[in-house]
């Protein structure tokens, strides 16, 4: 599998209120709806105008703060590709993982990034091809690997139980 | 060579010997979920079980809006009041005088017991560990899969062990060694990590001290945040564990650690973390005089009845210059509060006293800000917009330090007020 999309870069320790702020935690519910407040109190640049495709370049401890699974299923829902970082929050990591969205870490593509930017990651490769240079990023564990491949957790856990 | 005690309480819950690094699959005790036990059930019956895996292990708290400030919060406590019922989940806290933020009452109801894994549909999940046990968050649609199956996954953590010794000097308490610490080691400075709490001054600290230094594990990225469970621990658990599962689980000496710190507890002064982030740590000194338009003492990493004793010493016979909202963590706290005369100080000095709940924490009610306001709180965020509006600011302090500001309308030192 191959993504490639525009770059919009952000630093470090970007947290899940900024991403999807605490207040629309219980008064949007419908996931769709969720798309349109994607980064609303981080950058009203994307959640005015992010394109489906696009891809999240972040620093490191991308995602923490509140487990708002929100904070993951607002981005797929506005339909970004992937997000690459530096590092994820634990929390963070697992909800990405379980949505299905796509997640690398690379602190030298990040690095190597800048907005604006068209990005290339190529899953089978394991590499991510930016302006600069290609760059490797370590594959998933082999334990996430079936959770990927099944399309996120509910699906993973159906299979499971053979339903 | 020794263990952690993330390997020892992993190890115990996958049946084999564990080491950091190691992928287990376990069994939590308890799930804790609260406002979020809605979408979770919706989730849930996407799956296609009809049952939950074990009734009596799911813990539903209503605390995030309560009472329902809008319609659609009403109807997000309505669907879970229907879940409860069908499902036969017994362990439900609704709208009532039995309840409180969901952290304090899995504290203070003896769900949080020493050896248990426990997950909670909530960050800060991490609290349970100063009654010992390992306990992290997880998000919604891993929580409605352990609902279905019993089971989660986990990489057993590398530990970080920081020992805690001396004493707090007058107007210091365990939320200004919390602030130390995370504006030492930033906010992604126990990623992935347990971090273990040891030493004398830790073992002096009371369960409420030790639930403000877990329950902020999360703010430098920990999974975990664990207190030994010594005998402090046990005579608070005695009278009210939900379960007899529960063994007292500790690191061995020789257990090997990823990072060690120190701190001397003489060594603090009150601080705050200044916005946007919680590792922005300054001493009061720094910051003294700042304007302040509101004050919130409440939370579920400071809103015990130890905490409102603190506050209400400072605010004993004055007055607040600006909006002071105080909200106790629980109803039991709550009934303490006022058997002990501490509402009368709270209203004499003109402060609003909210009903239990997380109230303004994370921007649903009871304390919104406006553009521009700055708000000084115990809680444990002051992300941007986290009370609501994103052109406001937000400090984090002490219960003592929060009342000093309130009196003055500017953050002041709570040295100068004692």
């Amino acid at each position: 599998m191959k993504i490639t999309g525009k770059v919009w870069k952000y630093g470090d320790d970007v947290n899940t209120d900024v991403i999807f702020p605490g207040k629309y935690t219980y008064t949007v519910s419908d996931p769709a709806e969720m798309g349109q407040y994607a980064l609303e109190d981080l950058d009203q640049d994307f959640t005015k105008n992010a394109k489906p495709g696009d891809i999240i370049v972040g620093g490191k401890n991308w995602g923490c703060g509140s487990s708002r699974e929100q904070a993951v299923t607002c981005i797929k829902m506005r339909g970004i590709g992937a997000i690459i970082a530096k590092g994820f929050a634990r929390i963070y990591y697992r909800n990405a993982l379980n949505e299905g969205l796509p997640i690398v870490v690379s602190a030298e593509a990040v690095d190597a990034l800048e907005k604006g930017q068209e990005v290339t990651i190529d899953f089978d490769k394991s590499e991510i091809v930016t302006p600069k240079g290609t760059f490797s990023f370590p594959p998933y564990p082999d334990f996430v690997k079936g959770l990927i491949e099944d399309g996120g957790l509910i699906p993973h856990v159906k299979k499971s139980l053979g339903l | 060579m020794g263990k952690t005690f993330a390997e020892k309480v992993l190890g115990k819950s996958a049946g084999e010997s564990v080491s950091a690094g190691q992928v287990v699959i376990v069994e939590p005790h308890f799930c804790m979920s609260h406002d979020n036990a809605a979408p979770i059930s919706k989730t849930f019956k996407k799956i296609g079980v009809s049952k939950v895996w074990k009734p009596d292990h799911l813990v539903f708290i209503l605390d995030h809006a309560v009472p329902a400030p809008t319609d659609k919060h009403a109807e997000n406590h309505m669907q879970i009041r229907a879940f409860v019922k069908e499902q036969g989940i017994k362990h439900f806290y609704d709208v009532t005088s039995k309840g409180g933020v969901c952290h304090q009452i899995m504290c203070e109801e003896g769900f949080a017991l020493p050896g248990l894994v426990m997950v909670g549909s909530d960050s800060h999940t991490c609290t349970y560990g100063a009654l010992g046990a390992f306990s992290t968050g997880i998000g919604r649609s891993e929580m409605a899969g352990a609902w279905a199956t019993g089971q989660i996954w986990f990489r057993v953590p590398e530990s970080l062990k920081i020992n805690v010794t001396g004493k707090f000097k007058k107007g210091v308490s365990a939320k200004d060694l919390i602030l130390k610490i995370i504006g030492d080691i930033k906010a992604d400075g126990a990623d992935y990590m347990s971090v273990e709490f040891h030493g004398p001054a830790i073992e002096a600290m009371s369960i409420a001290e030790r639930m403000t230094l877990c329950n902020m594990g999360i703010e430098m990225g920990a999974k975990n945040a664990v207190c030994p469970p010594d005998k402090k621990v046990l005579d608070f658990i005695g009278p009210i564990a939900k379960t007899d599962a529960w063994e007292a689980l500790w690191a061995d000496d020789d257990a090997v650690y990823a990072q060690v710190l120190n701190y001397d507890l003489g060594d603090l002064e009150p601080c705050v973390a200044k916005p946007h982030t919680v590792d922005n740590y300054a001493p009061v000194s720094e910051v003294k005089g700042t304007q302040i338009h509101q004050a919130f003492l409440g939370s579920c990493t400071n809103a015990r009845i130890e905490d409102l004793r603190e506050a209400a010493a400072v605010l004993n016979g004055k007055e607040v210059a600006v909006r002071t909202i105080v909200i106790p963590a629980s109803w039991s706290v709550y009934r303490q509060a006022m058997k002990e005369g501490l509402f009368d100080v709270f209203l004499d000095a003109g402060c609003v006293i909210g009903n239990p709940g997380c109230g303004p924490c994370m921007g649903n009610h009871e304390g919104i800000l406006a553009p521009g306001e700055t708000c000084i709180s115990t809680a444990n965020r002051n992300f941007k917009g986290r009370m609501g509006n994103k052109e406001s600011n937000i400090f984090l302090a002490s219960p003592m330090t929060v009342a000093a500001s309130a009196l003055k309308g500017e953050i002041s030192d709570p040295r100068e007020v004692l």
